[in-house]
């Protein structure tokens, strides 16, 4: 019997060694980092001169943005509509000069939207923040068939990518119906020309009807030097609203 | 505090020990220990705040700030472990300027000391970040992204065990699929695995064989998604696993306004904690922990 006692202490003694604490009480919150709180002027005077560097260069004014341009929306957002239509813009010249063809459709991604572009001036700072990625323009020649997949890709992905150049509408059963490019409806055996990243082009955002591309030309052009670009041209910039994706 | 505590007692049975006071007063003796975790997600070389202009986020986050806040919790209690979710890397100039080394350096000044590989992480390369890597004093986990055929292999370690005040800590991470997320280019060999395996064999190491009182996931996986439920995040990971303490999450910028707390596998609570992103949140969590058996016998209490 004593043995048997002794047995009992051990082992207890031996369970409570692993692990040692056990936990009695959780308290979890999330503070919010507001002015209210006094930075640390260690850390400020660490950061001042990596800022001021960036800050010489990107702190000119280039434009005036007339509206909040965010990234709110079901199957469009102004953002995206602005992104898709410069892109398109700034991408065909060059496209048309070295192939002699044209940019039919763009399309990025809704997630490659970093950030908003405020309401007020913009500078070289906003496209660095929109478009943080160093991703370049590229075209992809694609068949007919993978433009109706373009259109089911984003019905299923239910994300408001940017899109110019291609209108369509999602029917009650949720099957694509009135597809245009460019206004016209879509002919078979045609190629056509999607300006996108090269991101996108290597089949991210699992956009893998880009795999099946018969041409690919690089632009060379990163997406944020178009963004900077267009900045530079313009006093204000114009967001065209046109709905591209209607839902029944 | 406006806001209404939510207290769940996790052991019933505890009703049959309630002694009051005794747990209060028992919290003071030398067999109690206090640990505040403080932790942010996908900060995306946000470094200055938010210009007061902005809609969102006006005059928010910023890493002055955030070291202050910090520095103020450690003077309150000095057993802290600051931890990062992943996403350090990419979304403002200071990133296409200096590759990372400013967020790494005003890392080691706040005293992270490990944090986890997020898919952004990978956007200069592999190579872009191994060669950030000597500007970081603390340590980068990952469990289920195998680095044997990369320059990164033995640079990232699956967990670390660390002690605070005596408490053994470990902390393993996870990352995020990369096909169709991170170009092959960037992230080259690195394999990934699956997350709910890996967390399954990390937990029952560091738990079991380790004996640590705490395990925490660094999770870059994602809290949830909506569009696609049966994809594996945070809140599948809680409940498909055991032995997990705290998962600290991030990727889909979830601002949660309060710890999450889910069953595990055999019916164990888990805290899900995940602060946005930007640095606009720092987030807070204390452990209160015993190694008085009679304490511990009552169970647990968690307020969030």
């Amino acid at each position: 019997m004593k043995y048997f006692v002794l047995l009992l202490t051990f082992t207890a003694t031996l369970s409570c060694t692993s692990p040692k604490y056990a936990v009695t009480k959780i308290e979890g919150k999330k503070i919010g980092i507001t002015e209210s709180q006094v930075g640390k002027s260690e850390i400020e005077n660490y950061i001042k001169p990596y800022r001021d560097k960036i800050d010489a260069d990107l702190n000119e004014v280039l434009a005036y943005s007339p509206e909040n341009l965010d990234k709110s929306g079901e199957w469009q957002t102004n953002i995206g509509c602005f992104l898709a239509d410069i892109t398109f813009e700034k991408s065909n010249p060059i496209f048309e000069k070295r192939t002699s063809k044209k940019i039919d459709i763009c399309l990025l991604n809704h997630g490659g939207i970093r950030t908003i572009i405020p309401k007020g001036p913009v500078t070289a700072r906003n496209a660095y923040e929109v478009m943080p990625f160093e991703n370049s323009a590229v075209v992809i020649g694609l068949p007919s068939e993978q433009i109706t997949e373009i259109a089911n890709y984003i019905v299923n992905e239910k994300k408001p990518h940017p899109l110019a150049g291609l209108t369509f509408t999602i029917a009650k059963d949720n099957t694509v119906k009135d597809l245009l490019v460019q206004g016209k409806p879509l002919e078979a055996n045609r190629t056509y020309y999607v300006v996108t990243s090269d991101y996108l082009s290597n089949g991210g955002d699992n956009m893998t009807f880009f795999k099946k591309g018969t041409s690919r030309v690089d632009l060379d052009y990163k997406l944020r030097n178009i963004i900077i670009d267009y900045f530079k041209d313009v006093d204000t910039l114009r967001v065209n609203k046109t709905i591209r994706i209607t839902k029944e | 505090m406006k806001r209404r505590d939510f207290i769940k007692k996790s052991v019933v049975s505890s009703a049959f020990y309630s002694l009051a006071g005794l747990s209060l007063s028992s919290f003071k003796s030398e067999n109690s220990k206090h640990i505040t975790i403080l932790h942010t997600n996908d900060v995306h070389s946000y470094i200055d705040p938010f210009p007061p202009n902005h809609p969102k986020n006006p005059n928010m986050g910023g890493v002055a700030r955030r070291a202050a806040l910090i520095e103020t919790i450690r003077k309150e209690n000095p057993n802290v472990l600051l931890l990062d979710a992943g996403d350090i890397f990419q979304g403002t100039p200071y990133f296409n300027y200096y590759g990372g080394e400013l967020e790494f350096k005003l890392m080691n000044m706040m005293g992270y000391e490990i944090a986890t590989i997020g898919n952004h992480d990978f956007d200069n390369g592999i190579d872009g970040l191994l060669a950030q890597l000597p500007n970081a004093n603390f340590d980068f986990v990952s469990a289920n992204y195998d680095f044997k055929n990369t320059v990164l292999d033995g640079h990232v370690k699956p967990y670390k065990i660390t002690h605070v005040a005596g408490v053994k800590i470990g902390v393993f991470g996870l990352g995020v699929e990369l096909e169709g997320l991170v170009d092959k280019k960037n992230c080259k060999e690195t394999k990934y695995n699956d997350p709910i395996e890996v967390a399954t064999d990390m937990a029952r190491i560091l738990k079991v064989e380790k004996k640590c009182d705490l395990v925490i996931c660094l999770s870059h996986i994602g809290y949830s998604y909506k569009e696609e439920p049966n994809k594996v995040c945070d809140l599948h990971l809680a409940r498909k696993t055991k032995d997990i303490d705290l998962i600290i999450g991030g990727h889909t910028h979830t601002f949660l306004d309060k710890p999450v707390i889910e069953k595990n596998l055999v019916g164990n609570d888990v805290l899900i904690n995940q602060v946005g992103c930007y640095g606009l949140n720092l987030g807070r969590i204390d452990f209160y922990l015993t190694s008085d058996n009679q304490v511990a016998a009552k169970g647990k209490s968690i307020i969030v």
